[in-house]
């Protein structure tokens, strides 16, 4: 840096916390130096975010959220606006690959013992941003206002209506009329636009911040901070997180805009999982499509939905399907305290959790498939195999945790 | 860990196997050639001279068809029909109270049908109208039962009806074109219908090409940085 | 662990790389940057609408003033009579621009009538200093206006006035003539307004 350089920094400094925030959270941050290629997607959900924000502000300068022009303004953005169509397709597929990396990346967790000691809170911000990313999802889905936007919206909705009591004052309230209508369409855009991205921008905000606190984690499980050089106090296996993670992060992005890009320019509807064929049909609340599915990211939670078919304890089955639902993104949050192995890391781990997050995993995948299907006898029995296994890796984790056989931990990272 | 990987190799690339809409009949497979231009037109003025009267294009401009190699005096020539101007968008000429009056129900704008039902399928239903007394309008489908709209091709097509024991359509009375002629003409239309979807994608997938060869260039640099600065860590 | 090594420099092959990639960098946010910027000019819809119009003036007679619109701006078709025209002369030394050297109007509107015929004057009905429509003032020195005045155009707002060829008068608020906008005879009487070439809309 030249002088005028330096006496400018200096002036900033003064007044802002430039470059300390700068060696704090960049220069003089350190990570763990095995990061592998689980750990790209934190990053790559920042880039994902950024994303939705900018083509976001841009469709929002040509939609029109009324229920008699919406299908049209997103029609009128994909042919009479200047690359609208390219906007259109960034936002709609950066929906679907939100969740992509945001699954990823909670995986990581799950097998890295992320969410253990001491990052138990970051864990927990990490739940709510996902229940922000849900909502915006939901919200954002209804826009279009085709076929699948008002159907799938009036399924949720009336789930609302199914708790007992206050189930349709709830339902009229959220949608501020007696049914689906223009009333709804209007301030979900007001949420999806306005009040739940400033929610998901403070909490990822919050997020990297209690990351920062307690240091990475990373692939072997082990606490860098334990062993730090006696001289300088930089933990051993650490490196500046600035430029070595900067650098290998842009090309973990440029990786990721290929699969994006792909995606985009050769096929954006995704087989019509990321853009619906029924979409296309403007929404007509006096015919429902004979197959109504959520989008794909929803379909494991809507595949435990419809798996109780009994009423049990005085509560029909309906209500069970929605707690179940809840249930089963809500026990995520309680992981770090069901996890009572003493490794971490799934290296360290014994068979019993290996075999346990396989079968979880095969479930979700399962359950996931079930859920674009019709409930037929057979797949219902499926769904509801699976989503006892599902539940089995949560709730009987404290157990297998405990008695599996696990290896020593290293002291200092492998490769 | 690695069958981890694979599993989700194997679900990424699920998509471009699978569909997500249901299918119970078997379709017909439309011949689309997006590059033809001259299906294209032949598809855009069929459109406009048996469709456009009860359905409407309202998404889409008259001067979009500049894309498929038409120009404006062309335009007016063939498309326009009531002195509407190049700027402007395809709407049916009838008026949806009417038509709800006429067929119980107003008939779908087509701008993204092809989008949302599909090339095969339009290209099936095209083909496969037959008699029946037991309806309405005295037409039916056989893969859209009880369709409100009436064999408006007849002319071109002839009259088919549903053999009892086969449950085939076969010929009573023939159109003005023979069976491939009428094939033909479908094709065309549903051809122009695809394009009338989404009237950009030839250049979506043409800029697409651009994008990712220099976003694979940028991988091959970006990975020689990586590498250069990591040089310090190992 | 820095980007430089043990003499305090980076190394030319990172420098290099560096650089590479941040002019690598560089290309892709112009690029991505290109469509959402596009994305804001006028739409077709816009265009479609702003589209050229055409005005029918077979019914015009002399004297008469027919108004239309352009791009959501009012556009006056006069028909001179050849009074007014000689009347125009006149006036040279009583306006701020009588030769319409300021780039008001397209090439073939820079004569003495401001117009391709020099009966039919098409001017925009928006007056130079901040937007009012003026109005028609064709009355031979009435009493508001003084002795001088030979008919024209006159601006309610703040008291602009313009001859019957939309040139500005001296020591007004308004700087400049009305403007002309591009427009050609499609025939005797069929005027097209918002283009110079016969491409009607």
């Amino acid at each position: 840096m030249s002088k005028q350089q330096n006496a400018i920094m200096e002036w900033i400094d003064k007044r802002f916390p430039l470059t300390s925030t700068w060696k704090a959270h960049l220069s003089e941050y350190y990570a763990p130096k095995n990061f592998n290629f689980w750990y790209y997607f934190g990053s790559l959900a920042l880039l994902v975010l950024v994303n939705q924000l900018l083509t976001g502000i841009f469709l929002t300068m040509n939609y029109k959220p009324d229920a008699g022009m919406a299908f049209a303004s997103v029609e009128y953005i994909m042919r009479d606006v200047d690359f609208g169509w390219l906007i259109r397709y960034m936002h709609s597929t950066g929906a679907s690959m939100f969740f992509v990396v945001v699954y990823l990346h909670m995986f990581r967790g799950m097998m890295y013992g992320s969410y253990r000691k001491p990052r138990e809170l970051l864990w927990l911000i990490g739940m709510a941003i996902f229940f922000v990313l849900m909502s915006m999802a939901f919200t954002g889905y209804i826009l279009p206002w085709g076929q699948m936007s008002y159907w799938g919206a009036q399924v949720i909705v009336s789930m609302f209506g199914a708790i007992p009591v206050i189930g349709d004052t709830l339902s009229n309230w959220i949608l501020g009329d007696f049914m689906l209508s223009d009333a709804a369409l209007n301030r979900f855009f007001a949420y999806h636009v306005v009040t739940l991205p400033v929610l998901i921008v403070v909490l990822v905000f919050v997020h990297v911040l209690a990351l920062h606190e307690t240091g990475s984690n990373n692939p072997d499980g082990i606490e860098i901070k334990a062993n730090k050089d006696p001289h300088t106090g930089i933990p051993v296996d650490g490196i500046p997180f600035h430029p070595y993670y900067t650098v290998k992060d842009i090309f973990g992005v440029v990786g990721f805009l290929i699969v994006f890009c792909g995606i985009i320019f050769f096929a954006p509807e995704m087989g019509g999982y990321f853009l619906e064929d029924n979409n296309f049909i403007p929404a007509n609340p006096l015919h429902t499509p004979d197959h109504i599915a959520p989008v794909w990211y929803f379909t494991p939670y809507y595949s435990m939905l419809r798996a109780v078919t009994v009423n049990f304890l005085g509560v029909d089955a309906k209500l069970w399907g929605v707690i179940l639902m809840a249930a089963s993104v809500v026990i995520f949050c309680f992981l770090p305290w069901l996890d009572r192995s003493p490794a971490k890391s799934i290296r360290y781990k014994g068979p019993y959790f290996k075999f346990a997050l396989t079968l979880f995993v095969i479930s979700f995948f399962v359950l996931g498939w079930l859920g674009t299907k019709s409930p037929t006898p057979l797949y219902t029995l499926l769904a509801q195999i699976f989503t006892v296994i599902y539940f089995a890796f949560f709730l009987l984790m404290p157990w297998y945790s405990k008695i599996d056989k696990t290896k020593p931990e290293p002291k200092n990272v492998t490769k | 860990m690695r069958m981890i990987k694979y599993l989700l190799l194997a679900i990424l690339l699920a998509p471009f196997v699978a569909h997500s809409s249901v299918q119970e009949v078997k379709l017909d497979k439309a011949p689309i050639d997006r590059a033809d231009k001259e299906s294209l037109q032949r598809g855009a003025k069929s459109f406009v001279e048996y469709c456009l009267t009860c359905h409407g294009a309202n998404f889409m401009r008259f001067n979009r068809h500049h894309d498929i190699g038409m120009s404006d005096d062309d335009i007016r020539a063939h498309l326009i029909r009531t002195g509407q101007k190049t700027g402007d968008l395809m709407e049916a000429a009838m008026r949806k109270k009417e038509a709800e009056e006429w067929f119980g129900v107003v008939p779908p704008d087509l701008s993204v049908i092809a989008r949302a039902r599909g090339a095969d399928w339009l290209y099936t239903y095209l083909r496969t109208f037959y008699q029946d007394t037991s309806t309405y309008s005295g037409w039916n489908n056989l893969i859209f039962d009880k369709v409100a709209m009436p064999h408006v091709l007849h002319n071109l097509q002839g009259w088919q009806v549903i053999e009892p024991e086969t449950g085939n359509l076969v010929q009573t009375k023939p159109g003005t074109m023979t069976k491939e002629e009428y094939d033909r003409f479908v094709a065309d239309m549903v051809n122009y219908m695809v394009y009338l979807g989404e009237p950009h994608a030839p250049y979506r997938r043409e800029l697409g090409v651009i994008v990712l060869l220099f976003l694979f260039g940028m991988l091959g640099l970006t990975y020689l940085l990586k590498k250069e600065y990591w040089r310090d860590v190992h | 662990m820095t980007d430089s090594g043990d003499n305090g420099k980076m190394s030319g092959r990172r420098r290099f790389l560096l650089v590479a990639t941040s002019v690598a960098g560089a290309v892709a946010g112009a690029g991505v940057a290109t469509p959402f910027l596009r994305s804001m000019m006028p739409s077709e819809r816009a265009k479609a609408a702003g589209a050229p119009v055409e005005v029918d003036i077979s019914k015009l007679e002399p004297g008469m003033l027919l108004t239309a619109e352009w791009r959501g701006k009012v556009v006056w078709v006069l028909k001179r009579t050849p009074e007014m025209l000689d009347n125009l002369e006149k006036l040279n030394d009583q306006l701020a621009d009588p030769d319409s050297q300021r780039d008001q109007q397209p090439p073939y509107a820079q004569n003495h009538t401001r117009s391709i015929k020099p009966e039919i004057l098409v001017v925009l009905g928006v007056c130079t200093h901040l937007g009012c429509s003026p109005v028609y003032r064709k009355d031979i020195a009435p009493a508001d206006l003084g002795p001088e005045w030979l008919g024209g155009f006159f601006c309610p707002c703040h008291g602009s006035k313009f001859d019957l060829a939309g040139r500005v008068y001296k020591s007004v608020p308004a700087p400049s003539n009305l403007v002309v906008p591009p427009y050609t005879y499609l025939s005797d009487n069929r005027l097209l307004v918002g283009s110079d070439s016969k491409e009607s809309a």
